[in-house]
């Protein structure tokens, strides 16, 4: 059992800006993504896009809004739960909630902050027979621990960032990698597609377009695809992984079976403090929806603000809160860190 | 500047004859949205920047579009249920040209 102060629902901006928010209230976070790596949408679909409507920063990369927020945040050591779905919430007889994932890890916490943005990123899977048969037997749309894959033979489908970025990665711990695209032209980031080209040429990549695979086949576990290429030539070719990599799509997936009053895909939240129909869990950010709503990285910033002062009177309700700003009070990290102003130097200048 | 008629089929073949204003930069996705013809979190997830598919339409009138770049191309090669026809509805600007276009919104 995982316990913190509160749970947060998604680990994009929005949840990353509640652990320092909570974290100045001295509430200790505990964040749940189904991606296996926070930033949400930022770093999964558009790392590499600049935003330039976040306050301060005139023009900054999503990749890097999330490489910040991790930085902000870290002195609050938020605890992660990454690559796992949030599938049901339990309240118990003293209000608190628990909240289990697919994959059984429990997490408790008497407030939740549900900042699932879209919901959760489900992968696209393309149309194979007996495709569901070998998922986890080998075929596999996520790569959580890429180690699985050291020495083996790999193939991966898709010809956008992550099919390029894995197979780079892969190849570079000596995994047999071949590329399967429908195209001969890749999307991604030019330096990706110029490095796949290099490995290529030594051999370390094998590329095989334009092709698709159109058959999976595998007794227990996945044994062999079979990759029809466009001039009609079929190869069958013995691996121990298959990833298809055809991008995420978001799903609201559980969070429609949690009681919670949802309009239009999105959780309905009252504009005082951003608390759902449930007492204890709140939504933030693109997940929420009131009169007026806007899906801004920024609005999300000041939702998940005004969210923990009322998070801290469930926490603490005999507790007085009082409000300070970080250039007067400093901050105090969990890890025993300190920052704070530098005090002025009072001296006179004719001594 | 005025607006035009476009007609938008669903994706369970409704169709919907709509009214689309040329003067406000607005991209066939944005106006999906804007007449909630697709529920929320299933269309322009990624806000417009080709990178997603979730705006993919089916063309069924005839007219000139605007050419297909090459990030529209490169994202529509990965989609799924890609016909002749596909285009990215946040790729396509609505401008007085499109006056009577006819579209289908693809399956998701």
């Amino acid at each position: 059992m995982i316990n913190s102060d509160i749970i947060i629902i998604g680990a994009g901006p929005t949840g990353l800006f509640t652990v320092f928010e909570a974290g100045l209230l001295k509430l200790k976070c505990h964040l749940i993504d189904a991606l296996p790596q926070p930033g949400g949408q930022c770093s999964e679909i558009y790392p590499k896009k600049p935003i330039y409507d976040i306050p301060g920063f005139p023009e900054i990369l999503a990749g890097d809004l999330t490489k910040n927020l991790m930085e902000q945040c870290k002195q609050f050591e938020p605890g992660f739960t990454l690559g796992e779905r949030a599938e049901t919430i339990d309240k118990d007889e003293n209000n608190i909630f628990t909240v289990t994932t697919n994959k059984g890890t429990k997490h408790q916490a008497p407030v939740i902050a549900i900042a699932g943005g879209l919901g959760s990123f489900e992968p696209r899977k393309p149309a194979l027979e007996n495709l569901s048969f070998y998922e986890e037997k080998g075929v596999e749309y996520i790569i959580r621990n890429p180690e699985i894959y050291r020495d083996k033979k790999v193939v991966i489908a898709g010809g956008g960032d992550s099919a390029l970025d894995w197979s780079i990665f892969l190849a570079n711990i000596n995994a047999d990698v071949t590329l399967v695209h429908r195209r001969n032209e890749f999307r991604g980031a030019l330096d990706s597609v110029e490095k796949v080209i290099e490995l290529k040429n030594q051999n370390k990549i094998n590329v095989i377009t334009p092709a698709q695979i159109t058959q999976i086949k595998g007794k227990e576990r996945l044994e062999s695809v079979v990759i029809s290429k466009e001039n009609k030539e079929v190869e069958e070719v013995f691996v121990d992984h298959f990833i298809p990599l055809f991008g995420l799509s978001p799903r609201l997936g559980p969070i429609a079976d949690w009681g919670l009053e949802i309009e239009k895909n999105a959780i309905k939240v009252n504009t005082f403090d951003y608390q759902t129909n449930i007492d204890g869990i709140f939504a933030i950010g693109d997940i929420n929806t009131y009169p007026g709503k806007l899906k801004l990285i920024l609005c999300g910033f000041h939702e998940a603000t005004l969210m923990c002062q009322s998070a801290f009177k469930i926490i603490h309700p005999n507790k007085k809160n009082i409000f300070r700003y970080t250039t007067v009070s400093g901050i105090d990290g969990f890890d025993g860190t300190r920052k704070e102003a530098k005090k002025p130097v009072v001296k006179a200048l004719n001594d | 500047m005025s607006d035009i008629n476009i007609s938008v089929t669903d994706r369970d073949k409704k169709i919907h004859k709509i009214v689309a204003p040329t003067d406000m930069a607005m991209n066939l996705m944005e106006l999906i949205k804007a007449y909630e013809l697709a529920p929320e979190g299933t269309i322009g997830v990624c806000g417009g920047m080709a990178m997603c598919a979730s705006c993919q339409c089916y063309i069924t009138s005839d007219h000139m579009l605007p050419e297909i770049g090459e990030e529209e191309e490169a994202m529509l090669s990965e989609a799924f249920n890609v016909k002749e026809n596909s285009r990215l509805g946040c790729q396509i600007f609505i401008s007085e040209d499109l006056k009577d276009l006819a579209f289908e919104i693809a399956p998701e």
